[in-house]
């Protein structure tokens, strides 16, 4: 009987790394809050319930040539593309090493050019147009890749969005849009945020494919990325993919969520992708008991060495504050 | 050399460069098969094709946008906004992003994008077709402004402005475009962006100015010459960030200084100048620094009455630097 990833192509080695890349993300995830709740760090924003879609969708892009435009939650999306969990700590402690700013920008906001990973900034959605310039210099340049770019379900509704989708659709450009619709912008829900029914269908106003899909389910969405990604490289265009999960934490390090209640979040933690995935390998036979200790231990130490790391790098002299204003 | 028009110096340049770098596009709306409203791009749609030189929808914030993460991918893209007044949408792009992605990204990324804008008044365009907007990038680090007076600057600094790796926003007065024509070398050459440029060298007071208000100045200059006054004309070229030595070079020849902007007066690029120049200067001055500007209005009326009483002109420019000289 072929189980549901290898109809998907995809070998159980590569199905065992999209489990451990999202237990990496939460596992870093978590230790980010526990180190910002003892003082140590000034600030998180979390990928927590996000994992499975950041994730699941990366690995159906082509790591080597794709380049990715994250949002602040993207942590599965980043690792994915080749960041590591030092890097990120870097980040997270605003250490000179930190990859994606030097200890600029606050945790959250990724890049990295040697893996494609654009640069991103606060204001959101501002990365959409970007991904559609690379998707345009793809097609002038009449390179075989596409640009894979993230937001939340509150920035579907910035003007960028559309802006940028309605650019994508005109010329059909490779560009995939995946909105993780985790059901709330800092503390409004959907229905207050969104007039449709759902994000995707705004697809059919920019000529594009759009799906909604189990954000939870990390196969489900590298299928529909996947299918993304070969519509793109056909010259078929862009598709918007929403990714319909839950956010498991408060929106940062700065938020309580008094705005929700309780046992909304208890019941979407009976579908963390974490658990229902981990089941999944289980009763595919490819996590024992003894290999999810030992993925367990190989992530800790990953963890710690990467926190221990990160806390002891130096941080940027102050004068470095006036460096790369302009080509230097 | 060849007699060129400012806007045959646009797209003279802007050709050049694509012949040069093929990484060189350009994006806006009706650059493509109308050549611009302009007709700033005319020729380069046949020439380039479609992708070379690619009619946007009418979305200035993704012309910005799309332009930025084209130029991180490694392109050389030359967006256009149609007015600069039409620009606002875009600001966000502008300021957010194209300015700040090499600092935040500790110089792992750049942008290096090109954004022309005609700006400027004098050509019955009301307050949306006639706004001076250089002065709300102007306290931005990691853009630079460049506002050329002259054909010949045009060429040599729309060309850097090209090659440059940041991200230039590049202001043409659309009153110039037809106006001014002078000779133009046919070869390549770039002009450096930071460097102001004396347009007339005088020894009794100096004119401190940027874009059209260039030539008002220089017209009023010959008047008063056969006054026997004697005016020193520096060209700012690029207003942000400003050329703070031959500001003060300038300011300190003559020790009287006039200021000269088709902006609102309050905020404007002259502003900095005359901070510049208080702040280096005060021994050497022999007279307080004078200001010709717009007036603090929101922007140009339509109607001929209330248009030209917002515009600097020569006959003003004269005015001002007489009494300065009087001083």
């Amino acid at each position: 009987m072929t189980n549901r990833h290898k109809k998907l192509g995809i070998s159980d080695d590569e199905v065992l790394n999209i489990y451990k890349t999202m237990l990496l993300a939460r596992k870093i995830d978590e230790r980010m809050w526990l180190l910002n709740r003892a003082g140590k760090i000034p600030f998180v924003i979390s990928c927590q319930g996000q994992e499975a879609a950041q994730v699941g969708a990366s690995y159906a892009l082509n790591r080597n040539t794709d380049y990715v435009a994250p949002y602040y939650r993207d942590l599965g999306v980043v690792l994915s593309f080749g960041m590591t969990a030092k890097e990120v700590m870097l980040s997270a402690f605003a250490k000179a090493e930190d990859p994606n700013s030097g200890g600029r920008q606050m945790p959250g906001h990724f890049g990295q050019k040697k893996n494609r990973i654009l640069s991103g900034s606060s204001p959101v959605t501002t990365q959409v147009p970007h991904a559609v310039g690379v998707a345009l210099a793809a097609r002038i340049e009449k390179k075989d890749l596409v640009s894979f770019v993230t937001l939340g379900e509150g920035s579907s509704n910035q003007g960028d969005f559309h802006e940028g989708l309605n650019f994508a659709g005109v010329h059909k450009l490779p560009v995939i849009t995946m909105v993780e619709n985790n059901q709330y912008a800092i503390s409004v829900p959907f229905d207050k945020q969104v007039a449709s029914e759902n994000v995707s269908i705004r697809a059919k106003s920019y000529g594009m494919v759009g799906v909604t899909i189990d954000g939870n389910d990390p196969l489900a969405i590298y299928e529909a990325v996947h299918e993304a990604r070969n519509r793109a490289i056909e010259g078929e265009g862009g598709t918007l993919i929403e990714a319909v999960s839950y956010r498991l934490t408060a929106h940062s390090s700065d938020d309580d969520d008094r705005y929700r209640e309780k046992h909304e979040v208890d019941e979407a933690k009976k579908s963390d992708s974490l658990v229902t995935f981990g089941n999944y390998l289980k009763e595919e036979n490819l996590l024992s008991s003894n290999l999810e200790i030992e993925i367990n231990n190989e992530l800790d130490s990953v963890v710690n060495e990467a926190t221990d790391y990160a806390e002891n790098a130096p941080y940027a002299e102050p004068e470095d504050a006036l460096k790369y204003v302009y080509e230097e | 050399m060849a007699v060129m028009s400012y806007i045959q110096a646009v797209t003279t340049a802007l050709r050049e460069e694509m012949l040069r770098d093929e990484k060189v596009f350009i994006l806006g709306e009706d650059v493509g098969k109308k050549g611009g409203v302009f007709r700033a791009t005319e020729g380069l749609f046949d020439e380039f094709g479609e992708y070379r030189v690619l009619d946007t929808p009418l979305t200035e914030s993704a012309i910005a946008g799309v332009g930025i993460g084209a130029a991180m991918y490694g392109m050389r893209p030359v967006a256009e906004m149609q007015f600069a007044d039409f620009i606002m949408p875009a600001v966000n792009q502008i300021i957010s992003e194209a300015a700040k992605t090499r600092y935040r990204s500790n110089n792992d990324w750049n942008v290096p994008i090109t954004i022309r804008a005609p700006y400027g008044g004098g050509v019955h365009g009301a307050l949306y077709h006639s706004q001076s907007v250089e002065s709300v990038f102007a306290n931005q680090p990691g853009l630079k402004i460049v506002m050329p007076s002259t054909p010949y600057d045009v060429k040599g600094l729309l060309k850097a402005a090209i090659r440059d790796n940041d991200p230039v926003l590049f202001f043409e007065h659309k009153r110039a475009y037809r106006l001014l024509k002078e000779d133009v070398p046919e070869e390549d050459y770039v002009l450096p962006i930071g460097k102001a440029d004396v347009k007339r060298e005088g020894s009794d007071i100096t004119v401190i100015t940027y874009g059209l208000c260039v030539h008002f100045a220089l017209q009023a200059a010959e008047k008063l010459a056969e006054e026997g006054i004697d005016a020193h004309i520096l060209d700012l070229r690029t207003v942000y960030p400003l050329d703070k030595a031959a500001i003060i070079e300038a300011a300190s020849k003559t020790g009287k200084v006039l200021l000269i902007t088709e902006d609102n007066k309050e905020g404007s690029i002259i502003g900095e100048v005359a901070a510049i120049i208080a702040e280096n200067c005060l021994f050497d001055l022999d007279a307080p620094i004078m200001r010709l500007a717009g007036p603090d209005v929101p922007a140009m009326p339509y109607a001929p009455t209330m248009e030209r009483y917002f515009m600097v002109n020569p006959e003003k420019c004269e005015k001002a630097m007489r009494d300065l000289a009087e001083f």
